[in-house]
Parts: structure tokens; C-alpha cells; sequence
């Protein structure tokens, strides 16, 4: 029920956006009954309340889905079955008691700070936006320079634009979608300049986002200084060499009143840090075995607070995986230890679990490095793969069955992006 | 008429403002941008310096040892962010522990309290994360870390609640001599009506006051804080016996995974020019790296360059081989008021009743409870009645900070007001009875309420809470959600859209930020194995 929070629950779910709520629905499906999903926001759904423009959910439902209606869809579930949601809240700590509870702490308005207990939390705080100070642009500091996702929520959720005349740092998703949703409002979008030499987002919302509107994108260019007193007044921009060096030679002023960043995502764990949990320094999230349990028992982990997805359909089915286990430990059922390490190999930033069990059919989530076309997936010497491309952009995911680790007596396996002439073939 | 117009409200001003508010006296506060505190001090290091690195025999090296031991009963007056962490200037080579040694001497002499010097096995067991090639350090226990911005929004807090009334948005533009003796300062207003701030609310410019030609204010003193255009302010008057230079530093916070890789200030041997680039575990818990120190003619232009975060890392990785500058979570800059004299300049002008408190640079904010006093007793001797006041109250309340709270009291905070109960910043904890503390405190601005709450200050920078922030000020305030803004005049921080575009927002088709087919190409590698 909505708004309501009982002091007992199997499941406590942190987090009511596409993650938590999917979380929320596989632990029910697992055969709990008592689940509570804590949203520090007044209404459950995430980011996705923002995104108001379409594309979500063709592969979950097969169908285009504007943000918030792939996120309706699992309010209304989640609502139908009887979980609990408590909005307004959050999550300040957790503890375990004397006989292996976890007790929650919630602050919230009506609740005060109260504890839940509950056998399975499943974390789903989601991630934030990187900031200015994290790629440490120079120059001053007026007003005028937001993260994209802060500007999408002032123009989507509350009515404002954040100025006229904007410049866009960073090709991720975000950062393309609110060049057209600028350029639509009347802003006018200078441009977008990517420090890299290829686009950080979908090739697809290059496309539908700037090629369309006639924006221009500047690839293997950065912005190099902030200009302006009060608000913002230009920026200068100028072309990187390999090392991502700029040339200041070929620099350019670019005058502005708004600067939009939009140069990646981190995962949002410092509660999970809070707790001792265990991070991957590479995807920035908590290290998961088969079952997306951390290294914390009894606490799982799913969604962007995990590794950050480009596709919620992923997110959501990672997200029933993570709940369904969590609710089959609030029944104490366990499942046999994980015996292989699962080892990014060459072109492999990361992959996911850390860990696999060799008894059921396992998704295992991977993220290039650099851009590879054609391109061998190899699995130990399990499997291959050939796909037509791979970019760091686009995550790619791979479903590995039981009986190819039936005969597979080692406790290591190393997956590669390996070039197709480069005798990656056997 | 006044007695007194202080000009400049960094933390020198907001301190003297304080003291004059001991004494039965008319005094005003004049400055220049949308709050105190805004200059300078927002951008000053934090340190309370023990004293020994510097120059015996200067006015900075007597006021800085006097208002070093001052700060003790300032915190508890006024609750600011204070702790005595003890510095470290650490020695790389034999000929820097040699310097060390006279500079422990000559702190010493001065009266500086606990001065020690470490070998480098001391060294290595206090602060295992410093260099390896450092060989010895000398230690002084009474240097501490403070929250400049806190410490100046308590002094005028307490100056206003004592009488003295504060005019933010106020630049002076002309300073004519009265027949019969005083001043009238004209003073413009950077856009929009000043506002008088007294109390709780803000009060826009009063009866007569005409906000676009600016406001006249009489006073029979001028006390000349103004910071990096002191020398500017004082050509008003003729009284230009100085040339002010700016110089800047920049410096950059890191995040708080970092907390506890030193736990005292750690300087390099100084060079005449400035103190160093060092390592500052601020009061709040992260590190902070810096200053740079480069001379500029420009007073207003406060960037952060390339060169600068270069330069400060390379330094401080000498010190502690593991900061790392991808750590930074937010980067600024702010301008040194340097004198050509080299040292603070304090005292009358040669026109009667115009006193300078110029070329306040490190350790000025050090030196500054006891600069007030010094200044205080000046004007007194040249004719200003010190008559003490019974009422006067030197405390303000500090405010409830729920994130550094126990359980249980956090749990009292949100039953006695359910406003603790909801989150404003998720990185800081900040909760929304803060907030609305900071305004009853004097906020007025984004940058107010971040300074006075730490909303905006975390990893996020602001990505949370800026919108919920700036509700509440507008609630609070009384204007339009848009009107908020970031520190003042002409830092606007959003455009209501036009109704007429509402029917706009129903945008035709297209693809996501998270959404499209196939991750990987045709031979898409999600298939089953």
C-alpha cells in the first residue's frame, strides 16, 4: 500500500525507481509476502518521472514507452500486490540485530526515524550525475552551468528552462536528449563537444537528437574554460589531441548563458560503503556474486547503484533476478557457493557477477573498452562469439547455460573482445 | 546620522561590526554583494594559524599570535566550525629542518604555544600517508581548521542581533566630506532594491530611498574594510596611501572517501611568498588542497586554470603521494587583498575620521577577532565614545546540524519538528528544518543556504538538492520560484517557461536516453549458449 510501513517486513527494498520496484516484484515472486520499498522522492518511478519522451521498454514489453509510462506499469503492479511503499523516505543506516535481522533505519516526515526490520535488503539507489569538479574545467564559477539530468528536471518536472542559449559538454545519453528537448523549447543549442573521439551515448540519439535538429557535434573536443561573473557568458573550446590534451592554438570562444554536463554517471553507494560492503573499483558499484548478494549477507544489490545500464529493460530484468533472491533468502533458502571467478579479459572493462555458479543458466552483463567492429566474444575456451560491433556506449549482455560449465573443472574464467584478424580465431 | 559605516563584509568587517556592538554606538555594515561573507572569506582556506611562520616584529606576526588564542571563546559564543587540529610544516631536506629550527625559535619568541619538532619516525607513526622522503616536521598544536564562511555569518549575525544594521547589495560609489564634519557615502545598488537585513526578514530600501540612484548613509567614521578595492574605496576620500594587488589562489576540495589520510595541516617550509601549497583537512571532514599564489591586476576575475591544478597536485603529491586529483569533487579561487607595504595596514588616514583595515591577507583571517579590538580602540582614542553596552549579547545559537547528530538525538530532532524529517541533500544529510534555519539566519541566496547548511556541498554538487533549495527559498523569501538566485544580482539561475509553450511539451516521438534496440549489432551477443 502507498504510504504505508509496517516495523516488519521479509524484503526492504532502498529505492523506488525501475530497479527497486522491479526488485520489489521478484521477491513476491519468490513467495514473500511482506515487502517495503523506501523512495526518498513524493512518488515512486525514479528518473523515469523525468524522461518524458519515448523509446523505453521495447525490449521488456516490446512495445515504445514514454519514461514515465514504462514506469506506471510497475507502480500499478506493485500497488495491485500489496507492497508497501513509503515515499518521502530515506535510508540513513542499517544494522543487524542479535538473531540476524536486518534493521533498517528510515527517516521520514510522518515516521520520524523509525526501524524496519527485515530478513533481505535490496539496495537500488540508482546513481548520480558527474559533476563539474570531477573533470575540473577551469575558469569561474557563475551561475548557469547544471548536470543535464538536473536541467531535464527543471524543464520536465518543474517548468523552467534553465537559460537561452546553452552549450552541451559530454555526448551521453542524457546530455543528446536535452538538445532536443531544449531546441523544442526554444533554447538554442550551440553544440556538443565530446572529449573522446566517438559518442558517449546511443548512435541512435546522435541521430534522432542532433543530426535531426542540425546541432553540431564536436567529437575529440572539450570545453577548457568557464567564462562570466555572475551567470555564464562563453566558454572556450578546443580540439584534444590523443592523450585528451587540448590545443590551445585551435581554441574558440563560444558565447553561452547555459552550460549542460553530461560526461557520465557514478553509481550511488555511499550507504553502501557506509556499510562495509565491498566495491568494484571499475563499475563503481558493490562486487556481486550469481546471486547479486554483496559481501554483506543478506544485501543484494541491482540497477544503476550496481553498474550503470543504458537500457532500463536491462535494469529491470537484473532487477527481478536481484529481488527474487532476495526474497528466497528471506525464506532461507540458500544456494550453492559460486566456485568461478568471472575475469574481464582484453577489450573488457568489466563484467558482471563477479561470480558464477556452474548448477543454472546465468546473464552476465560486459562493457567494452574501445570501439571493435567485427568483434569475437570468447568465453575461456567455452565459447565464441562473433558480433558485428562493440562500443563502450552500449552494454553488452550474454546468457551462459549450465552445460557449458558441466566439464569446467577450472576457477577462472576470462571473458575477451578480441579483433577478428587479429588471431583471436582459434 | 552614524557613528560608524564599516565598508566590507568579509570576515575583518563582520568582526568589527561585532565589537563596535559591545559599545552604545549607531553602526552600519556596508557590502558590496548579496550577503557577508561572499568575497574573500568564502574562499579563504580555513586555517587558524598557530603563528610561527611569521615575519617577528610585523603588526600580522603580533595580531596573529593575539587572535589565535581568541578563537577558543569565539566558538563557543558563536558556534561556528572550529577545531584545533595542529600543523605539521614538514622538512624534506636537511637545510629545510635546519629553517624549521629557527623557526621554532622564533615562534617561541613570539609566544607561540607547544612548538615541537618530529623526526621523521614521529613523523612516519602520526601521519603514515605523508611522503616517505620527508625527514622531520615541526609541530604546532595550536593551529586549527575553521569554517571561514560560518565563522563571518556568526559575527554579523551577533553584530545585527546587538544593534548594528547590515546593508547587503551596496556599492559605494562616492564618499563626500559633510560640512560639520562626518561622511555621506552614496552607495548604488548592483541591480534591483538593497536590501536592509535585520532580524529575520529581509526589509526592502526604506521610505525615500531611491534604489536605482543608489542610498546616502552619514557617518561620522569610516572604518575601510573593503578587502581587494580597500585602496579603490579609499581614493574616494583622497586617503589612497597604498596600492592593493591581488593575489590568487585557487584550491580544490576533495571527496570524502579521502577523510583521515592526514589529520593535521601540512605545510611545506615556506618561501617568502606565501606559506605554501598545503593539505587541509577542513572541519567538515574533507581534504582540501591548495592555494596557488599568483599576483593579477583584475579585482573581480576568480578563476581556476589548468596550470593551477597542475601545480597544486604536483605539490602535494610531494607531501602525500596519494591525493589524486581525480578525487576533486569541487575546484575555486579567490583573491589575496596584498598591500605594497607587506604588511596589514591598520589605523587613521590622513583624512580625520576615514580608518584603514587594509591589506588583510594570510594570516588575516587569523588575525581578525584581534584586528577588531585593535582597530576599536584606535577609533576610540580618536573621539568615538566607547561606552559599553549591558545588553550586549556575544552569543548567537549555532544551528542543530542533523547529520553529525546520535541516533537519538536525531530521532528527538524529528519529534520536536517533523521538518528534520525531510531530506533536502542526500550527499551532506541536510534536512529541510535546516534550511529553513539558514534562512531565519540570514540566507538569501542558493549560495546562503549551501554555506550555512552544506546543501550542495557533497560529491553531487547540487544535483538533488538545487531544486528543492530553491522552493524553499522562494516560499520563504516571498518571490517566484525563478527569481531565486544563485549569490545576488545577475546570477539568475532559471527562465519561467512561457504558458504559450506549454503545448509544446508534448514532444513528437523519438528515442531515449536509456532505450533503443539491440546493445551489440545483428549478431546480437544476448543470445543463449
Amino acid at each position: 500500500m502507498f504510504g504505508r510501513m509496517n516495523r516488519r517486513y521479509d524484503v526492504v527494498v532502498v529505492g523506488g525507481g525501475p530497479a527497486g520496484l522491479a526488485a520489489a516484484l521478484g521477491a513476491l515472486d519468490s513467495g514473500v509476502s511482506r515487502v517495503l520499498v523506501v523512495e526518498r522522492e513524493p512518488e515512486a518511478g525514479g528518473i523515469l518521472r523525468q524522461c518524458i519522451h519515448a523509446g523505453f521498454g521495447l525490449h521488456h514489453f516490446r512495445e515504445e514507452l514514454t519514461g514515465p509510462e514504462y514506469a506506471e506499469r510497475f507502480v500499478t503492479q506493485v500497488m495491485d500486490r500489496d507492497i508497501d511503499v513509503a515515499p518521502h523516505s530515506y535510508v540513513t543506516g542499517l544494522a543487524v540485530d542479535s538473531s540476524g535481522h536486518r534493521l533498517v533505519r528510515v527517516l521520514s516526515e510522518r515516521g520520524g526515524l523509525a526501524t524496519v526490520e527485515c530478513r533481505s535488503v535490496v539496495l537500488a539507489m540508482g546513481c548520480r550525475e558527474r559533476t563539474r569538479g570531477a573533470v575540473r574545467i577551469p575558469g569561474t564559477r557563475p551561475a548557469g552551468i547544471f548536470t543535464a539530468g538536473l536541467a531535464q528536471k527543471l524543464l520536465n518536472l518543474d517548468g523552467y528552462l534553465p537559460g537561452r542559449r546553452a552549450v552541451i559538454l559530454g555526448s551521453g545519453d542524457i546530455g543528446l536528449i536535452m538538445a532536443r528537448r531544449l531546441t523544442l523549447e526554444g533554447c538554442k543549442v550551440e553544440g556538443v563537444f565530446e572529449l573522446m573521439p566517438y559518442s558517449n551515448g546511443l548512435t541512435r540519439n546522435v541521430v534522432q537528437c542532433l543530426d535531426d535538429y542540425g546541432i553540431p557535434l564536436h567529437l575529440s573536443t572539450t570545453v577548457t574554460r568557464i567564462h562570466g561573473r555572475d551567470r555564464i557568458e562563453a566558454v572556450t573550446v578546443a580540439p584534444v589531441d590523443e592523450t585528451g590534451r587540448p590545443d590551445a592554438a585551435r581554441a574558440w570562444d563560444v558565447p553561452c548563458d547555459t552550460l549542460l554536463l553530461s560526461i557520465g554517471l557514478i553509481p550511488e553507494n555511499e550507504l553502501s560503503e557506509s556499510l562495509g560492503i565491498a566495491l568494484d573499483v571499475v563499475t563503481g558499484g558493490p562486487k556481486v556474486d550469481s546471486t547479486l548478494a554483496t559481501s554483506l549477507p543478506g544485501v543484494f544489490a541491482c540497477g544503476n547503484v550496481l553498474h550503470v545500464h543504458d537500457l532500463v529493460d536491462f535494469v529491470t530484468e537484473e532487477a527481478l533476478r536481484a529481488g527474487r533472491f532476495a526474497g528466497e533468502h528471506a525464506r532461507q533458502i540458500r544456494r550453492p557457493r559460486d566456485a568461478i571467478a568471472l575475469v574481464p579479459g582484453a577489450n573488457v572493462r568489466y563484467c558482471l557477477p563477479h561470480t558464477l555458479s556452474a548448477d543454472r543458466p546465468h546473464t552476465v552483463y560486459m562493457r567494452a573498452k574501445t570501439r571493435m567492429s567485427p568483434c569475437i566474444l570468447r568465453v575461456g575456451n567455452l565459447l565464441e562469439r562473433r558480433l558485428r560491433f562493440v562500443v563502450p556506449a552500449e552494454m553488452i549482455h550474454l546468457t551462459i547455460q549450465p552445460e557449458l560449465l558441466e566439464r569446467f573443472y577450472e576457477d577462472r574464467l576470462q571473458i575477451d573482445l578480441l579483433p577478428v584478424d587479429g588471431g583471436g580465431v582459434p | 546620522m552614524y557613528d560608524v559605516a564599516i565598508i566590507g563584509g568579509g570576515v575583518v568587517g563582520c568582526a568589527i561590526a561585532r565589537e563596535l556592538s559591545r559599545y552604545h554606538l549607531r553602526t552600519v555594515l556596508l557590502e558590496r554583494l548579496a550577503e557577508v561573507g561572499f568575497g574573500t572569506t568564502k574562499t579563504n582556506s580555513g586555517i587558524i594559524h598557530a603563528g610561527q611562520q611569521t615575519t617577528p616584529g610585523t603588526l600580522k606576526g603580533l595580531l596573529e599570535v593575539r587572535g589565535n588564542a581568541m578563537f577558543d571563546q569565539l566558538q563557543r559564543e558563536l558556534g561556528f566550525g572550529f577545531r584545533r587540529c595542529g600543523e605539521l610544516v614538514v622538512a624534506a631536506s636537511a637545510e629545510e629542518l635546519a629553517s624549521l629550527e629557527r623557526m621554532k625559535a622564533d615562534g617561541e619568541a613570539k609566544g607561540v604555544p607547544g612548538l615541537e619538532m618530529w623526526d621523521a619516525q614521529r613523523l612516519r607513526r602520526e601521519e603514515p600517508n605523508l611522503s616517505l622522503h620527508l625527514v622531520g616536521a615541526l609541530f604546532a598544536p595550536s593551529a586549527g581548521v575553521i569554517n571561514p564562511y560560518e565563522f563571518a555569518f556568526a559575527l554579523a549575525e551577533c553584530a545585527v542581533q546587538n544593534g548594528v544594521e547590515l546593508r547587503v547589495e551596496q556599492e559605494v560609489e562616492s564618499i563626500a566630506l559633510r560640512d560639520g564634519g562626518g561622511f555621506r557615502i552614496h552607495a548604488t545598488v548592483p541591480s534591483g532594491p538593497g536590501a536592509v537585513q535585520a532580524g529575520l526578514g529581509a526589509v526592502k530600501a526604506g521610505p525615500g530611498e531611491d534604489s536605482v540612484a543608489g542610498v546616502d548613509v552619514e557617518a561620522r567614521f569610516i572604518i575601510n574594510a573593503a578587502g581587494v578595492h580597500a585602496d579603490k574605496v579609499a581614493a574616494l576620500v583622497g586617503a589612497d596611501d597604498f596600492i592593493i594587488r591581488p593575489r590568487r589562489g585557487e584550491e580544490y576540495l576533495l571527496d570524502r572517501r579521502l577523510e583521515g589520510i592526514v589529520t593535521r595541516l601540512i605545510f611545506p617550509v615556506p618561501t617568502p611568498a606565501s606559506k605554501g601549497i598545503l593539505i587541509i583537512p577542513t572541519f567538515d571532514g574533507t581534504l582540501m588542497v591548495g592555494p596557488t599564489a599568483h599576483d593579477q591586476d583584475d579585482r573581480f576575475d576568480v578563476p581556476t586554470t589548468t596550470e593551477g591544478s597542475e601545480e597544486v597536485f604536483a605539490t602535494v603529491r610531494r607531501l602525500c603521494p596519494s591525493l589524486d586529483a581525480r578525487a576533486t569533487i569541487a575546484e575555486f579561487a579567490g583573491l589575496r587583498a596584498v598591500s605594497d607595504t607587506g604588511d596589514f595596514i591598520i589605523g587613521p588616514s590622513r583624512v580625520p575620521g576615514f580608518f584603514h583595515v587594509a591589506g588583510i591577507q594570510s594570516p588575516g583571517l587569523t588575525a581578525s577577532p584581534a584586528i577588531a579590538v585593535h582597530v576599536v580602540e584606535l577609533v576610540g582614542r580618536a573621539g568615538l565614545p566607547l561606552v559599553e553596552h549591558d545588553q550586549f549579547n556575544p552569543h548567537v545559537a549555532p544551528p542543530a546540524r542533523f547529520a553529525t547528530q546520535s541516533h537519538e538525538v536525531r530521532q528527538a530532532l524529528v519529534e520536536a519538528d517533523p521538518r528534520f524529517g525531510r531530506l533536502v541533500c542526500r550527499c551532506e544529510l541536510v534536512t529541510e528544518a535546516e534550511v529553513h534555519q539558514a534562512v531565519d539566519h540570514g540566507a538569501r541566496t542558493l549560495d546562503g543556504v549551501k554555506f550555512r547548511t552544506r546543501a550542495g556541498m557533497g560529491r553531487c554538487q547540487g544535483g538533488f538538492c538545487t531544486t528543492r533549495v530553491m522552493q524553499i527559498l522562494s516560499r520563504r523569501l516571498g518571490v517566484p520560484f525563478h527569481e531565486v538566485t544563485k549569490r545576488g544580482a545577475g546570477s539568475w539561475l532559471v527562465i519561467p517557461m512561457a504558458e504559450d509553450r506549454e503545448a509544446a511539451m508534448t514532444e513528437a516521438g523519438g528515442m531515449s536516453a536509456g532505450d533503443t534496440t539491440a546493445g551489440a549489432g545483428e549478431e546480437a551477443p544476448c543470445s543463449d549458449a
